[in-house]
């Protein structure tokens, strides 16, 4: 399996261990979030509830298994003919084809001279013969990281400005609110497409681009929850004990926000992989070369007027879009279930 | 009212300057207009064709203030571009040159024929679907509707599009597959796919969020107050729990009412329809600058319209609001 | 006219299931006044609601007993013989009246909505509306009821809450608390304005509350539950002055008495209460 020269995880300017810390801290992040969470009740009430959501089970495994795969393109590894990621190592047994067969075939996909293949493959080969399956796989890293990069912008910013908001009232709200109900007066595919234009196609770009017009929502929320926290009494009471700033927003006002920005970042990370589908078909998503899904998509369109009819690629891709999204959403509605004071049981 | 429409239309004045700013900044400062030049000329451009390009537009003056000598300081691209926006004249486009307010204006109509059904029947529909969940109470029924909503959620507009169309046109060989030829009523046939496809890609999200909507109402005290009236449940959803509903679904709804005009990105140019869907998908391939900029600040005028339309509706349908 | 036999509602189902009222029984005659006195989750509430079967089913299941009205068993009854019964037999006033009328809908709808429903022979809806603001003591009756709930006061709503009650001359009036949510003064007005009523017309009440304060002068006897149970029962005068279980004893010893100097109110020990 050859890598594309424009892979930008395999560009040379990146430090190989770069991919394998930002793994690492991920999964670092992870363990800190729910190591915090067990210290709540809330939390523990939630995880209970949760536990006993099968369908919510379900999804969230699913979720996990996308996220493993996605990590394994994502920790490189050093060779003798270059850097691979440890997906490609573990999957380099299946051969690259000349071009286009069906799932299980023998033979290539054509009519005059369909040539014996090196191998079946599950799912076929695409245009190039790459294995259909392999590339469906190789193109998750794609969603998570636009899902994950994009968190790492939105969440920080939308917490921070709406939390503030709420707590200091004033000129300071009158900011933040000027700000989000500008921007969300551009709609915002408008917006993305814009910003990804003028800064060129990328997922870093597109993480800005995302993470730019995702706060607004983020922060609206916060804002709201946390003007809605300001008005009980233990605000009042942190404040009448004459505790800081920092430590009222910090200790108090945080930790009672922080069950929807879990829920709002699981349900968000479905709408930015869906998102990073449709800009990749518009054309300003991810760079050429890129395994993605929606680049995939974009693909197969002129497959389907072909005879024999190539139908696999674009089953492939949209099959494991659909559910990784699939499974986010069931997972943040289990989750939102789950930490609502009002459901019983 | 008047008074509170004005008030609220001058609150927006701050908004439209915000948008504008931050269109300019975004085109002429976080990019040049010399590396937009190359990427509409390509890489080859010599440079007296693109100083040639940027002359004809007005990107070859200063950028924010005019500082060179015997020339009126404000005649900068920033200056000269706030004025055409606040007169809202939309500029020309970058490739062709055509005036942009007769590029939309030609793209508005192909564009409604095809989102205002598409609304309208998608709207009825799902409101119809919720109302109809929240009536038979169902536990298996509403697990399964939910789960269908979350399914047909998580399938993206271009995979509904592209399965649609080969379905359609190369299985069943019915509809023309692609195309569009304002001719009477002969436009539906164009038009039926493309409808179809827009509703249902919108239809789970919003049976489930209208369904969200009327349970909550269902569980007000004044419903109680209805039952214990001895009015039927068919009544009690159809006359209390839809008119509570329907005020929360204005709010929702109304907003959205404006961009319709903007037509479909992803379907008018799967189906060739000359909307300003595609108007705009082609300005993303080309690529044209300005019909990107005047629709970031048209697109930004009809939201704010959006918001006037809904506060208006919101005052005329719930009886507690009054605009002063 | 309304008999209880060993009433028993769960909530939920399995391991879940809660018993919220307990094979309770009273009865209540023509005309005459019971008051269901216990504290909030005690079942008081859940028993009025029970009458007409207006829970929520689920999660509410009727466990057992039967209501008798007229001598039917409300739980055998149809939809459509419940629908009759609700409004037209037995009528209620709830708690919250900012809440409990629907917002979007004048006074008079509201009520010409019941009277439509059990009265349809009332040919001039206007003046029967009209009548039975005036009976609950309402100023103006002809104009305030173009009104919208929220631009009337809170004790005019809980008047309009009544007069939407009585519009349809149901034998028996639900009134769950039906001052608790009002100010001090108001409640007194209401309570004044429906022992009037009670003397205009011949109407039975069930009145539930959690004061004991209230009850006096308007209830003849009166039931007090606890846990799901009902404990004590009796004429009120014999209750509130020789009260037998040691909840209603502690309950009535809640009541704050004019002239009396305590230092602290009364609080109740549950340990002893079993």
């Amino acid at each position: 399996m050859t890598t594309s020269s424009q892979d930008w995880l395999n560009q040379s300017f990146l430090p190989i261990w770069l991919p394998n810390l930002a793994v690492l801290l991920g999964a670092l992040l992870v363990a800190l979030l729910v190591w915090q969470g067990n210290r709540s009740e809330r939390w523990a009430v939630a995880w209970r509830r949760l536990r006993g959501d099968r369908l919510g089970q379900v999804a969230g495994a699913i979720a996990a298994l996308f996220l493993v795969v996605g990590a394994l393109e994502t920790v490189v590894y050093p060779t003798d003919t270059g850097s691979r990621t440890v997906l490609q190592l573990l999957l380099s047994g299946i051969p690259q084809e000349k071009g286009y067969s069906a799932p299980l075939a023998t033979h290539a996909l054509s009519v005059s001279d369909p040539k014996p293949l090196l191998k079946r493959h599950i799912l076929g080969t695409d245009a190039l013969g790459r294995d259909t399956l392999v590339q469906t796989l190789r193109a998750t890293r794609s969603a998570l990281w636009i899902g994950g990069l994009t968190s790492l912008v939105y969440i920080p910013l939308g917490v921070l400005l709406g939390i503030l908001a709420a707590y200091y009232r004033g000129w300071v709200d009158d900011v933040v609110q000027y700000l989000y109900s500008t921007i969300a007066a551009v709609p915002e595919i408008l917006m993305l497409v814009a910003i990804l234009m003028v800064l060129g196609k990328g997922l870093g770009t597109m993480a800005i681009a995302l993470g730019i017009t995702g706060w607004v929502g983020m922060a609206r929320l916060i804002r709201g929850e946390a003007l809605r926290q300001m008005e009980r009494p233990y605000v009042a009471a942190a404040k009448a004990l004459g505790q800081s700033d920092w430590r009222i927003l910090t200790r108090h006002l945080l930790p009672n926000v922080m069950h929807l920005i879990v829920i709002k970042f699981v349900l968000g990370f479905s709408g930015l992989v869906l998102a990073e589908a449709v800009l990749s078909y518009l054309g300003v998503g991810a760079p050429v070369g890129t395994p993605s899904w929606g680049a995939i998509i974009d693909a197969s369109r002129s497959e389907l007027s072909r005879d024999p009819l190539v139908w696999w690629n674009l089953a492939a891709a949209s099959a494991a879009l659909f559910l990784l999204v699939l499974s986010l959403n069931i997972l943040g509605d289990a989750l939102r279930r789950a930490f609502d004071p009002k459901s019983n049981s | 009212m008047f008074s509170y429409l004005l008030r609220r239309i001058l609150f927006f004045v701050p908004i439209v300057a915000g948008v504008m700013l931050l269109t300019f900044a975004l085109f002429f400062m976080v990019q040049s207009p010399k590396a937009m030049a190359h990427r509409v000329l390509g890489p080859k451009a010599t440079p007296k064709a693109v100083e040639l390009w940027l002359h004809n537009r007005g990107y070859d003056k200063p950028l924010l203030i005019n500082r060179i000598p015997e020339q009126p300081w404000y005649d900068s691209l920033f200056i000269s571009q706030m004025r055409r926006l606040a007169t809202f004249d939309l500029g020309s486009s970058d490739v062709t040159g055509r005036p942009l307010a007769e590029v939309f204006r030609q793209g508005a109509l192909p564009s409604l024929l095809l989102t205002v059904p598409a609304f309208l029947a998608g709207l009825v529909m799902s409101v119809g679907l919720a109302l109809y969940l929240v009536f038979i109470r169902n536990a298996a029924a509403d697990f399964i509707a939910s789960l269908l909503c979350v399914a047909l959620m998580s399938v993206p507009v271009m995979v509904y599009v592209i399965f649609g169309q080969y379905l359609v046109a190369q299985v069943f060989n019915y509809f023309p597959a692609f195309g569009f030829q304002l001719n009477g009523w002969s436009t539906a046939k164009f038009l039926l796919l493309p409808i179809a496809l827009m509703i249902v890609s919108g239809l789970g999200a919003d049976v489930r969020l209208f369904r969200a909507l009327f349970l909550e109402e269902l569980g007000q005290d004044y419903i109680r107050t209805a039952r214990a009236k001895g009015v039927s449940s068919a009544v009690v959803l159809m006359g209390h729990v839809f008119k509570n509903g329907l005020i929360n679904l204005i709010t929702l709804v109304v907003a959205s009412l404006p961009f319709l005009i903007m037509g479909s990105l992803l379907l008018e140019n799967f189906f060739g329809i000359p909307g300003l869907g595609n108007v705009l998908f082609t300005a993303i391939q080309l690529p044209d600058f300005a019909v990107v900029q005047a629709s970031v600040f048209l697109g930004s005028l009809l939201y704010l319209g959006g918001l006037l339309l809904t506060d208006v509706c919101y005052a005329w349908a719930d009886p507690r609001i009054r605009l002063h | 006219m309304l008999s209880v036999r060993s009433l028993s509602i769960d909530f939920g189902a399995g391991a879940a299931r809660v018993h919220a009222v307990k094979d309770i029984s009273f009865s209540i005659g023509a005309g005459e006044t019971l008051a269901l006195v216990g504290e909030s989750g005690s079942g008081k509430s859940v028993t009025g609601l029970a009458l007409t079967r207006l829970l929520q089913e689920p999660p509410a299941v009727y466990s057992g007993g039967e209501i008798l009205f007229e001598d039917r068993d409300v739980l055998k009854m149809s939809p459509a013989e419940l629908r009759r019964l609700r409004g037209g037999k037995i009528a209620y006033v709830f708690q919250e009246p900012s809440t409990s009328l629907n917002p979007v809908f004048t006074v008079r709808s509201q009520i010409a909505e019941a009277l439509s429903l059990h009265r349809p022979e009332v040919s001039d809806v206007d003046a029967e509306v009209a009548r039975c603001l005036d009976l609950v003591g309402i100023v103006d009756p002809s104009k305030r009821m173009h009104d919208y709930p929220h631009q009337l006061s809170g004790g005019m709503q809980q008047r309009v809450m009544i007069a939407m009650a009585l519009a349809c001359h149901p034998q028996l009036l639900v009134a769950d608390e039906p001052t608790t949510a009002l100010d001090v003064t108001v409640q007194a007005q209401i309570l004044d304005q429906m022992r009037l009523i009670k003397q205009q017309i011949k109407m039975a009440m069930l009145l539930i509350t959690h004061n004991f304060g209230i009850i006096g002068g308007i209830a003849d006897r009166v039931a007090v539950m606890f846990r799901g149970s009902i404990v004590e029962h009796g004429s009120t005068a014999e209750v509130l002055h020789n009260p037998q279980h040691p909840y209603t004893k502690a309950l009535i010893g809640c009541i704050p008495q004019l002239g009396q100097r305590r230092r602290r109110l009364t609080t109740i020990d549950y340990s002893t209460l079993g």
